[in-house]
């Protein structure tokens, strides 16, 4: 006779029209908007442009780009996947999946950024660096730790949240940079599509970590805090060492330090805690801020930046949901 | 002195932010089984952004319902947006949006749930701006 008891259930058929969570669909309807794939950006106009950059440049950039290929590499097939179990509704498993096929558009693109810019030797160089580099080696350890198989489903929520909103943020700073600088133009409108994808993943790993966490006793969520602020503080020691390693030769790494900072804090604001550094520490550069957000210059009323009385540009709404 | 009218979707963020501000607020709800709040006097509206990737959608559908009534209108003095700077060029888009459709000014945007220095220049702005109020009535 058959083991009954190691036998898969069989899934019910998910049904779109029956949701336990708005969310889901909110979420869902938003990723798929938003996809795109890298061929959608013309990256060989920056051929002349990485021409400009000096060897100790290309290198480092070379290498922020596996870093975060690295990432992306882990959340597409080991994070992304190891939250499916711990799914509240099919339609979360549904978004899962989606997130972590963008996690593989992701790290395809920078391979595409690579044969478009680059020297194959410089990036089987860099490569072999991604597996070697202590920093980068350690802060993949400490999120795949959280992501076995043993780990707690809520830490596990934890550690992705910190892997989508804080530690691709050592690396999205240089495309923000070169792009502030007019150089690898295109290059940085794809990683701007990244940057947008990452965003949301984050904010809904963190809204379901909210949903679960707000079920727990006091006891249990106080726990689950200490644990988020203590791996932050191991992650963040990693980073800043990570940062000063890479960027200590061109002078930046104080610049990307304040970077570091504002997205812990946006990453702790998505697990819905408060900010650890303070306002002092995350100065970004606003050349960087305005790289991340073109066009949207921070003009407004209370900020007296100005124009004293902004009305908003023209923008796509749906009249018909406005009924004057 | 004015009021604010809010709206936070179930991730918190905006309704944090309001919370933290200390002032007295009214929430837009959720659903549609929860009566709308009826400001009777001149009221800030925070709102966050919900915009896809070519700005559709922006503005939450509980808001457009809210501000689909002229005498709550009449009252708008203003918008507050939320958003997240990397959204890019669609960054808090909903305040210019309402902005634009009210003809009011935006008057400050903030990212998520705000930091202590978002708290410090909305306190101080909304003062400022209520005493302008009185001083015109």
């Amino acid at each position: 006779m058959k083991d009954m008891t190691a036998r898969r259930p069989i899934p019910r058929a998910i049904n779109w029209n029956r949701l336990q969570d708005d969310k889901d669909l909110e979420v869902w309807n938003r990723l798929t908007v938003n996809f795109w794939l890298p061929e959608k950006v013309p990256l060989s106009n920056d051929v002349q442009s990485w021409a400009t950059l000096r060897p100790e440049e290309r290198e480092l950039t070379i290498r922020v780009f596996t870093g975060l290929t690295l990432l992306d590499t882990i959340q597409n097939s080991v994070g992304a996947p190891a939250m499916l179990a711990d799914a509240q509704t099919p339609h979360e498993e549904a978004v899962l999946t989606n997130i972590a096929f963008m996690e593989a558009v992701h790290a395809r693109s920078y391979s595409s950024i690579f044969s478009t810019l680059c020297l194959t030797r410089e990036v089987d160089e860099a490569f072999r660096w991604s597996e070697e580099d202590p920093h980068l080696q350690a802060k993949a350890r400490l999120i795949l730790d959280e992501y076995g198989a043993d780990a707690d489903p809520l830490k596990r929520k934890i550690a992705s949240v910190f892997l989508e909103s804080f530690l691709f943020y050592s690396g999205f700073y240089l495309p923000m940079y070169w792009s502030s600088r007019a150089k690898l133009t295109n290059t940085a409108d794809l990683i701007r599509l990244i940057i947008r994808d990452e965003a949301i993943h984050g904010y809904y790993i963190g809204y379901k970590f909210q949903r679960a966490a707000e079920r727990l006793p006091q006891a249990e969520r106080d726990a689950l805090k200490d644990f988020a602020f203590a791996l932050m503080f191991d992650l963040y020691e990693i980073e800043s060492h990570y940062t000063e390693e890479l960027y200590d030769g061109i002078g930046l790494a104080e610049d990307v330090k304040a970077f570091l900072h504002y997205n812990a804090n946006k990453a702790l604001q998505n697990l819905g805690f408060e900010a650890l550094f303070p306002p002092a520490a995350c100065e970004v550069n606003p050349a960087i801020l305005a790289a991340l957000s073109p066009d949207s210059e921070n003009h407004d009323f209370f900020s007296g930046s100005g124009s004293s009385y902004v009305i908003g540009k023209a923008v796509a709404t749906e009249d018909e949901d406005w009924d004057f | 002195m004015g009021g604010i009218v809010y709206f936070s979707s179930r991730s918190g963020n905006t309704a944090r932010f309001v919370t933290a501000l200390g002032l007295p607020a009214a929430r837009i709800p959720l659903g549609t089984d929860t009566k709308m709040p009826r400001p009777d006097m001149p009221f800030a509206l925070i709102c966050p952004t919900y915009a896809d990737g070519e700005g559709r959608g922006a503005v939450p559908k509980q808001v457009i319902r809210f501000l689909n009534d002229p005498d709550r209108r009449a009252l708008l003095r203003g918008v507050i947006a939320a958003g997240n700077r990397n959204f890019g060029t669609t960054f808090a888009l909903a305040g210019d949006v309402i902005a634009r459709k009210c003809g009011v000014p935006v008057l400050y945007r903030f990212e998520l749930a705000g930091t202590e220095t978002d708290i410090a220049r909305v306190r101080a702005g909304l003062e400022k701006l209520w005493r302008a109020e009185c001083l015109t009535m």
